[in-house]
This record gives structure tokens, sequence and C-alpha cells, in this order.
């Protein structure tokens, strides 16, 4: 892959990279605060390019230069008398055409309900202090995983006799009923794990899978074992279910 | 050299590729004799390069969008592709600082630095030669030629050994990746980095023991002593990136297929027995031949497994992939190459199961 052809794969790439950071398709991908470094990244390798293509095309000698140099760099790959694994590098610079598709085409989805179904719910360590109140407001906002957490540790203790609300999506459960479901990221997406909570009551009926819900109810003391890898999985109650759309940050 | 490469209309020594020969090039970067005079116009017949090439495919693809975008339908398509996706994006950062900073150091910073700051001892050189890893950021691309040219200073085999499996594993850039990945487990980073040490320092002394110099062979080699500083700073950026970039998508592939397709019980089976998944991680290690800018993110996604079997998966894979041992091959010979990677491939797994024991 000749020196032309790098500079526009990179600039395609820093564009891809600037372009999801700019707007929030980034959160799909990876944590909020990895933003400021996208930026930064997406512009140096647009610098990058356009420093090459600028001597490229305005600096014949030091484009000579780089050509001489260029199969110096190459050359310390390929001396390899015969062994077939010369020039891995120009070829498998073509895969870098692979992200820049996936993002200005498919840009892909959050994870949904499909990868929430395919592993265990995630495993939420036992917290080391004390847990705090509950918001005043009524219903108490608090998040799914805190939720979970108080319900599977706490067994619902700070939570007796309040009207919670919960935002999730909607996963199918096996054999009947549907989880609120939120994930996980340690890391990124690609590390993501499923938090899930059965919901009881009549309102959580005929919901579809991948729905983004507002539900409004209290604690269930049911418990079940998430067949996958047997942790246990809190419900509950819902006393109100209203969609919402998927809001801007989908993972916790 | 490739066809994609000769067939560039400005290429200089098409007459120096001898049957098998590598391209000898003079440090002052005249053709050898034999090619045609400078300031001639080599007579080559038009054919279409890689420029051309990657705007057809992007053409192409513009043009069939519809049927493409429907590849990725179904949920599982679209979950493959935002793992995918996440894990290059997570990783560029990383990639573009570990590349910048490596760039500075090799055009700003003079070889024979190196070559003074080491203690005369060889068996003292070791560990400060791996020590020095520290503080050169850089990916495994450029470790090789470095070593190889603290080999042509006169630094002892050993330590420059030690150095080229130090430098990727243990830099400031691959630590801090290493701490965003595993934020919940801070422990990987001080095993990481007292792992990796661990095997450099191991390898180089292992070397002053078994080594012999009639195993090395280097091949002339220049350096970018031939550009302008910023000139080379730039073709040094974009050409780690490149490299480095190209061996990511293919670590995101991999870690996404394993993510969608493989089921969670298969991985789990073999994670479950510890020694086996040690050497599966070790094994895939070496053949992603992920930069360790990136490697950690690849690890982190890999939640089946244990501590111990992701922290083997980080140690080898900027000590011994399938890309490093190319490079050796082509800096150092084959002799050495076939030797000194199965060795550090084993001492690094043994490393990483005493130290996983350990602390993990």
């Amino acid at each position: 892959m000749n020196r032309e052809a790098q500079s526009v794969l990179l600039l395609l790439v820093g564009g891809a990279v600037l372009r999801i950071s700019v707007s929030d398709v980034y959160l799909r991908y990876v944590k909020e605060g990895l933003r400021p470094f996208l930026i930064v990244a997406g512009v140096l390798l647009v610098a990058i390019a356009v420093a090459t293509l600028v001597r490229e095309l305005f600096g014949a000698q030091a484009a000579q230069e780089e050509a001489a140099a260029e199969h110096h760099l190459e050359g310390s790959h390929g001396d390899d008398d015969g062994h077939g694994h010369s020039h891995h590098g120009p070829r498998v610079a073509w895969l870098l055409v692979l992200p820049v598709f996936a993002t200005f085409l498919i840009a892909p989805p959050a994870l949904g309900s499909y990868a929430a179904s395919r592993g265990g719910t995630a495993v939420v360590q036992q917290p080391t202090s004390e847990f705090a109140p509950l918001p005043k407001t009524d219903p108490a906002e608090i998040s799914v995983v805190e939720y979970f957490t108080r319900a599977v540790w706490d067994k619902g203790a700070s939570m007796k006799d309040r009207n919670i609300k919960l935002t999730g999506f909607i996963t199918p459960r096996p054999g009947g009923g549907v989880y609120l479901t939120r994930i996980m990221l340690s890391c990124c997406a690609a590390d993501g794990r499923p938090i899930k909570v059965g919901l009881s009551g009549e309102q959580a009926t005929g919901l579809e899978a991948d729905t983004w819900v507002e539900v409004v109810g209290q604690y269930d003391p049911k418990t079940e074992k998430d067949k996958a890898n047997d942790q246990a999985i809190p419900f509950f109650e819902a006393r109100t279910v209203k969609q919402v759309p998927a809001p801007k940050r989908p993972y916790e | 050299m490739t066809s994609a490469e000769t067939a560039r209309p400005d290429a200089e020594q098409p007459e120096a590729k001898q049957a098998g020969e590598p391209t000898v090039i003079d440090p002052a970067g005249s053709p050898p004799p034999g090619s045609a005079p400078p300031g001639a116009e080599p007579k080559v017949p038009y054919r279409p390069g890689s420029l051309e090439l990657l705007t057809a495919l992007l053409i192409v693809v513009a043009l069939f969008r519809g049927p493409l975008v429907s590849l990725f339908d179904t949920p599982a398509m679209q979950t493959w592709a935002t793992v995918f996706v996440s894990i290059v994006i997570q990783a560029i950062p990383f990639l573009v600082l570990g590349v910048v900073i490596s760039a500075v150091i090799a055009v700003f910073v003079p070889p024979s630095f190196f070559a003074r700051a080491l203690p005369k001892h060889p068996a003292a050189a070791v560990p400060v030669a791996g020590m020095a890893g520290v503080a050169l950021p850089g990916c495994e691309c450029g470790s090789v030629p470095i070593a190889g040219g603290l080999l042509r200073r006169g630094v002892t085999p050993a330590a420059a050994f030690a150095f080229l499996l130090s430098a990727p594993a243990i830099n400031p850039v691959v630590l801090v990746a290493t701490a965003v990945a595993f934020p919940n487990n801070p422990e990987m980073v001080f095993a990481r980095f007292f792992a990796s040490a661990a095997t450099a320092m191991l390898m180089g002394w292992l070397w002053l023991r078994l080594g012999k110099s009639e195993w090395i062979r280097l091949p002339q080699r220049p350096d970018l002593a031939g550009l302008s500083k910023w000139g080379a700073f730039w073709a040094s950026c974009r050409h780690d990136f490149v490299h480095a970039g190209g061996f990511l998508v293919i670590g995101g592939i991999t870690a996404a297929v394993l993510n969608v397709t493989v089921p969670p019980s298969w991985l789990q089976a073999i994670a479950d027995y510890p020694l086996l998944a040690v050497f599966v991680l070790a094994l895939l290690a070496v053949l992603l031949s992920i930069c360790s800018e990136a490697d950690a993110f690849v690890a982190a996604s890999l939640n089946q497994f244990s501590l111990t079997a992701r922290l083997a998966f980080l140690v080898v894979g900027p000590m011994i992939d399938l890309k490093l041992f190319a490079m050796q091959i082509g800096t150092f010979g084959r002799s050495f190459a076939f030797r000194f990677a199965p060795a550090t491939f084993f001492v690094a797994i043994g490393v990483s199961v005493l130290v996983g024991w350990l602390v993990l």
C-alpha cells in the first residue's frame, strides 16, 4: 500500500473517529470520559494524513527522499530470506477500511437484548459500605445496577415501602415474561455484561424486546437463578410502565 | 517487495531484486549501480497502484451500500459490529499516542544516547536495559529496529534483547491502557509490569549463558537518517499506525467473533481448566499480533477467562507473535528467531503463571 493510499486511509480513520466523537454516537461503544482523547486522536490522524499528502504534492525533493526511505523502512520487513511471513505490514493495513465502513455505513447500535440474553447476569460485588438512603423524591429514581445491588445484598431493606423508578430496555425471559435490563461496562462495549431484573405485575406484559421503558413500582422480594451462570436475579413489581426513547448514555 | 510496492510509478530500484536477495541500499540513498540513472524517467508501464485500488473499493462500497448494510440487519451481526467497533475505537487514542511518542524518540533522540547510558558489564546491563523499556513508549514495530540499531552500536546483545522485550510491554502508554481496561482490577497493571520486566530480564540473562553471536545475522539497514527531522517524524507515525492499525482490526474481529458466535459455555469450559486457559490465551496472543497499546482492551473483553490467563495473553503478546517473529527474522536472521521466539514464549507463560498465582 503506497504512501498516498495510506494517507487517505488515515484521513478516513481520523474522520470516522471525529465524526462519532463529536456527536453522541461514540457513547454506544465507549465511555463518556474517552471523548476528549478520541477527538485529539482523530485530529492527529488527520494531521498525519494531511502532512504526508502536502509533502507529497508540494515538496518534490522531500517526496523523493521519503520514497527512498520508504524502501528502507519496508525493506526491514522484507529482508527475511524468503520466509513466508514477509510483508504483513502494508497488506494488513487494508483492514483499516473495515472500521471506517462500520462507522460510516452501519453505525452499529448499542448492545441490546441479543447481547443481554447471551450471557449470564453480571456478578455485582457486595458493597463495602452501608447503603446510602434513597433519594427523597417520589418515586426515587435509581439506576438498575443500584436496584440490583440493594435487592440482592440488602434484601431490599433500604427500599421498603418506597416507590422507585427504573429505566432500562426489555429482554425476553426464557419461560415467559420479561427482564428489565441494562448493560454494565467495565471498559468498553466489548466487555459489557447484562444486569437483569425480572419484572412482575400485570403491567409488564406485551412488551417487545429492546424497547426502552421507564418503570415505576416497588421492591419485590422474589428472586430466581439465572440459568446461564446460577447468579441471583431480583424482581421488581411494576405498577406503571412507560415507553421512552433510548437514553443518550445507554450503558451503566 | 509485494507487487503493489513495485508497481508504483516512482519505484526506484526494480533491478535490485535479484532472486531472494534482500534489497541492499546504501545509507546515502542513491540507487545502486545498474538501475536507471537518476533523473531519467523509468519506463514502467502504468499499473493501478494502491490509491486507485482504495478509491475503487470506496466507490464499490458506496454503490452497494444497500445490500451491505442489510447484511447487518440481524441482532447477531449488529452485536458483532458493535463489539468490533468498540474495541477499535477504545484502542485508537492509545495507539496514536504510542505511535507519536515512538516517532519522537526515533527521530529526536540520538541512538548513541542508548549505547552510552548502559553499564559496561553485560550482566548488569541486562536489568538496566530491561527497565529502560519503561521510558520508551512504542509498539513492538519500533523495538525490533531499535534493538538492531543498539547492536550495531556495540551494545551487548543480552541487553539489547532485554530491551527488545520490555519496551513494548512496560511503557507508560501500555500500563495506562491496562489500567483503563481493567478498572476493577488495578493489580493487573502491577502484574503485567512485573511479569513482563521479569521475562525480559530472564531472556537477557539466558542469552548471556546460552546465546552464541553467530546466531545473529544483521543485514545492512540504514535508519531514517536520510530524511529531514519532520519528514522522518511523519513517516514514522504513518508507518507505525498503519501497521499496528491493521493488526488491531484483526484483534477486534477475533474478539467480536468470540463474543458473538462461540457459545459462552465453550469458553467457560476452557476457562475452567486454568493451565489450558493460560496456554490457549497465550497462543491466541501469538496469533493475533495486536499492538501492546491495544491488547489490554481485547483481553478485557474475554471475561470468561481468569485474570491469570489474561495476564499470560498480555505478557506473551508484546514479546512474541507472528508479526514480531517475522520482524526478528528480518532483522536478526533465522537462526536467532527460531531459537529466541519459542524460548520467549515458554518463559513468558511460566513467569505469568507464577506472577498470577502470587498476585492475582
